[in-house]
C-alpha cells in the first residue's frame, strides 16, 4: 500500500484569499492547518494565466508550448500525455471530480468527450482518470453538476448569474449591492451549490474504494471564479461594507492612471475600453468605471466563495481520516491562476502577468508517513512541477514527456535542485487582435518581453523588483540601470523557454 | 459584434469529386462532426447537432460552376450569418477546400468555425481514404 493523493485545486483564486499567506478577510482554518503541517510556496507562479492552458499544464507536465492548448478554446488532444494515466497504470484508482476544462464548454456539435459523459449518464474514463464527474461555476452546459441539478432541484437552475449573455459574451451585467460586473445574489441552497457537490461526490467516490487501493483524486472546485454568486444565505458571513481595499488598488485615479501609462499600451488601452484582447473578461466592461465599493463587494463575495471551498475541504478531510488513510495521504493544493481583483483599477483576467494573476496559493503537505518538516519555500516552482512531483509520490520516476521537476520541500532542496526560475506565456489571437507574452520570475525580479502584436511592436516589456516593489508599481523595463539585468534575465528566459508546437494549434471555441 | 472565422485544407482528390460531397446540402451530416441529421426542402435546411439542436438554415446558393455553397443560420440568437464553402481546383487531382463563417454574435463564428474546422478534416480524410 503507497502514499493516496489528494489534488486540491480552485479556479482563479488569489495567493492573499488565504489566512496563512496573510490573507485577512476570509476564514480558511483548514488550508492553513494543511500548510502549516506541510510545505507553503511563497513563489510559485502559473504556466499560464488562463485556465484551459494552465491546467493543461497541471495534467501534462508540460510548457504550455509544448502542449499546445496556448489559450481558451483550444482543446487539449486526447492522446496528450496524462499523469493520471501514468498514475493508473501503476495502479491507482484515478478521478477527477470538479471543473476540468481540457476541452472547450461552448460545444454544441457535442465534439468533445468532456461535455458527452453527463448526457450519456457516465463517467469516463478519459485521459487516465476512470472516473470523471464535471462541473463548472453554474447550472447551465452539459457536465454532471447542471444535468444532476436539473434533475433533482429544477427549482435552482436559474439562481445562478448567466455567465455569457444574450451575445455569448462575457456577461457585464452589475448586480449585487453595488453594481459590479459578475456580482449577483444566488437563491441557492448551500448544499445544492457546486462547491458542496463537489465535495460530496468526491466523499462517495472515495467511499467506493476499498481500504487499500492508492489512489489519486483531483478535486477541482470551480470557485471563485466569477461569477461572484455563492448562496445568498452565506453572503452574511462578510460584510463588505467593512472590507478594505486591496493593497493593489490605487485610489487616486491620476496616480493609477500614471502607473498604468508606464506599463505596457494595452493595460491603459483595455482600462479605457479602447481595447478587448481577449475573451475572459466582459467585452462590454470598462475598468475605468469600477467603483471602490464595488471592489470591496466583490472581494467579500469572492471570500465567502473561499470560505465555503475551505468547508468543504474540511468534509473531504473528515472523510479521508474516517478511513484511516490520513497517515499515506499527500495533499496538494493550488488554483489554476489568479484574480486581478482590483489591482491597479483592474479586475479578472487577461494579458497581465502581475502577481495577482500569477502569484498561486501553493501548499504541498506531505504524507506524515513521509517525515517531511514543515516548511516555507520562496524559490519559484509552477504547475508544471506538479506531474513529477505526483509520480514521486507514487515512488514513480518521472515521465520523459515532463518538463518540470519533483517539488522541493524546503529552500535548501530548491536550491540543491536548481530551482531558479519559473516561466509563464500568454497567446492570444482573437478576431485579429493578437498579444505575445513571454515572462521570467527569477533571483526575486519577474521579467515579461511583449512579441509584436496588435499593441505592440515587440520592444515593450515590463521589469519589477519584488522585493523593493511587491505591488509591481514601478516598471523599470526602461531604466538603464536595470539594462544588464534585463538582458541577463531574457537570455535566460529564451534558453529555457520551450518552442511554441508546431502547427499552432486551432481555437475552436471561445471557451 | 461581429466576426468571421476561416479555414482552409488542400485535399489530393479532385475538385469535382471533392464537391460531389461537400455541395450536397442534404449530405453535410456525413462529413460534419457534431452534425447527426441534416434534412433539406427546397432552400430550407435543417441541421441537428451532436447535443440535440435543431437549427434551421437558409441555403443561399448551391454554384456548380463556381462549386461554392451558402447558406446561413436562421436561428434567432445570430444577428447575422453566413456559412461559405468554396472547392478550388489547385491540380487535375487536387483542391482547397476554404470553410469561412461570418457571425453577429461574433462568439458564434468561433463556436461555429470549431466546428467547420472538424468538418474540412473529416472531408479531407473520407476523400482521400475513399480514392
Amino acid at each position: 500500500m503507497g502514499r493516496k493523493i489528494l489534488f486540491i485545486t480552485t479556479d482563479q483564486q488569489r495567493y492573499d484569499t488565504l489566512g496563512c499567506n496573510g490573507g485577512t478577510i476570509a476564514r480558511t482554518p483548514v488550508i492553513d492547518a494543511v500548510a502549516a503541517a506541510g510545505v507553503r510556496f511563497e513563489r510559485a507562479h502559473p504556466q499560464s494565466v488562463v485556465c484551459m492552458p494552465a491546467r493543461s499544464t497541471m495534467l501534462t507536465g508540460q510548457h504550455v508550448s509544448t502542449h499546445g492548448v496556448w489559450m481558451n478554446g483550444v482543446p487539449l488532444p486526447e492522446e496528450a500525455p496524462s499523469v493520471a494515466e501514468v498514475l493508473h497504470d501503476a495502479g491507482y484508482r484515478t478521478a477527477i471530480i470538479g471543473k476540468p476544462h481540457f476541452e472547450p464548454f461552448l460545444d454544441p456539435f457535442a465534439r468533445f468527450a468532456e461535455n458527452g459523459f453527463a448526457a450519456k449518464g457516465t463517467f469516463g474514463p478519459h485521459r487516465g482518470f476512470e472516473h470523471f464527474e464535471s462541473a463548472t461555476h453554474g447550472a447551465a452546459g452539459p457536465l454532471h453538476y447542471a444535468r444532476w441539478l436539473l434533475a433533482n432541484h429544477p427549482e435552482a437552475v436559474g439562481m445562478f448569474y448567466p455567465v455569457l449573455d444574450n451575445s455569448l459574451e462575457v456577461n457585464a451585467m452589475g448586480g449585487g449591492d453595488t453594481g459590479a460586473p459578475q456580482a449577483w445574489v444566488n437563491n441557492i441552497p448551500k448544499e445544492w451549490y457546486h462547491t458542496d457537490w463537489v465535495a460530496d461526490r468526491t466523499i462517495s467516490w472515495l467511499d467506493s474504494l476499498g481500504a487499500d487501493d492508492d489512489w489519486f483524486c483531483w478535486m477541482s472546485f470551480p470557485d471563485p471564479h466569477h461569477p461572484w454568486d455563492p448562496p445568498a444565505s452565506e453572503i452574511g458571513r462578510i460584510d463588505w461594507h467593512d472590507v478594505p481595499l486591496p493593497a493593489g488598488y490605487i485610489a487616486d485615479a491620476a496616480e493609477r492612471e500614471a502607473v498604468l501609462d508606464a506599463k505596457p499600451r494595452h493595460y491603459r488601452a483595455w482600462y479605457d475600453g479602447r481595447l478587448v484582447s481577449n475573451y475572459e473578461a466582459p467585452a462590454a466592461w470598462v475598468p475605468a468605471t469600477l467603483t471602490p465599493d464595488q471592489i470591496r463587494e466583490v472581494t467579500a463575495l469572492n471570500a465567502v466563495e473561499c470560505e465555503l471551498i475551505d468547508e468543504a475541504i474540511g468534509r473531504v478531510l473528515a472523510a479521508v481520516r474516517a478511513r484511516g488513510w490520513d497517515d499515506d495521504l499527500d495533499i496538494v493544493f493550488t488554483t489554476d491562476h489568479g484574480e486581478l481583483g482590483g489591482d491597479f483599477g483592474l479586475m479578472f483576467k487577461g494579458p497581465y502577468h502581475v502577481d495577482g494573476l500569477m502569484r498561486l496559493p501553493f501548499i504541498w503537505r506531505p504524507a506524515p508517513s513521509a517525515g517531511v518538516a514543515p516548511a516555507v519555500v520562496t524559490k519559484p516552482v509552477g504547475h508544471v512541477d506538479l506531474a513529477p512531483t505526483f509520480c514521486a509520490i507514487a515512488g514513480l520516476p518521472a515521465a520523459p514527456w515532463m518538463e518540470g521537476t519533483a517539488l522541493p520541500v524546503d529552500d535548501a532542496d530548491a536550491q540543491a535542485r536548481g530551482f531558479e526560475r519559473v516561466l509563464t506565456e500568454w497567446d492570444s489571437d482573437l478576431f485579429g487582435v493578437g498579444v505575445h507574452l513571454r515572462t521570467i520570475t527569477r533571483d526575486g525580479f519577474v521579467c515579461t518581453t511583449y512579441m509584436p502584436g496588435t499593441a505592440h511592436d515587440g520592444s515593450e516589456g515590463e521589469l519589477y523588483d519584488l522585493a523593493d516593489d511587491p505591488l509591481q508599481r514601478v516598471n523599470r523595463w526602461d531604466d538603464p540601470a536595470m539594462a544588464p539585468l534585463r538582458g541577463d534575465l531574457l537570455a535566460d528566459l529564451w534558453d529555457h523557454q520551450p518552442p511554441m508546437k508546431s502547427p499552432l494549434p486551432t481555437i475552436e471555441a471561445p471557451v | 459584434m461581429y466576426g468571421s472565422i476561416r479555414h482552409e485544407i488542400c485535399i489530393d482528390r479532385s475538385a469535382a469529386d471533392v464537391w460531389a460531397l461537400a455541395g450536397d446540402a442534404a449530405a453535410l451530416h456525413r462529413w460534419f462532426p457534431g452534425v447527426v441529421d441534416c434534412t433539406v426542402d427546397g432552400t430550407n435546411r435543417v441541421i441537428v447537432t451532436g447535443s440535440g439542436i435543431p437549427m434551421p438554415e437558409e441555403i443561399l446558393m448551391c454554384d456548380n460552376t463556381q462549386r461554392r455553397f451558402q447558406y446561413r443560420l436562421t436561428t434567432p440568437i445570430f444577428k447575422h450569418h453566413r456559412g461559405t464553402i468554396d472547392v478550388i481546383a489547385t491540380g487535375d487531382d487536387t483542391c482547397m477546400v476554404v470553410y469561412s463563417t461570418e457571425a453577429d454574435p461574433r462568439a458564434m463564428a468561433l463556436v461555429i468555425g470549431g466546428g467547420t474546422l472538424g468538418a474540412l478534416k473529416e472531408l479531407k480524410r473520407q476523400m482521400e481514404e475513399s480514392h
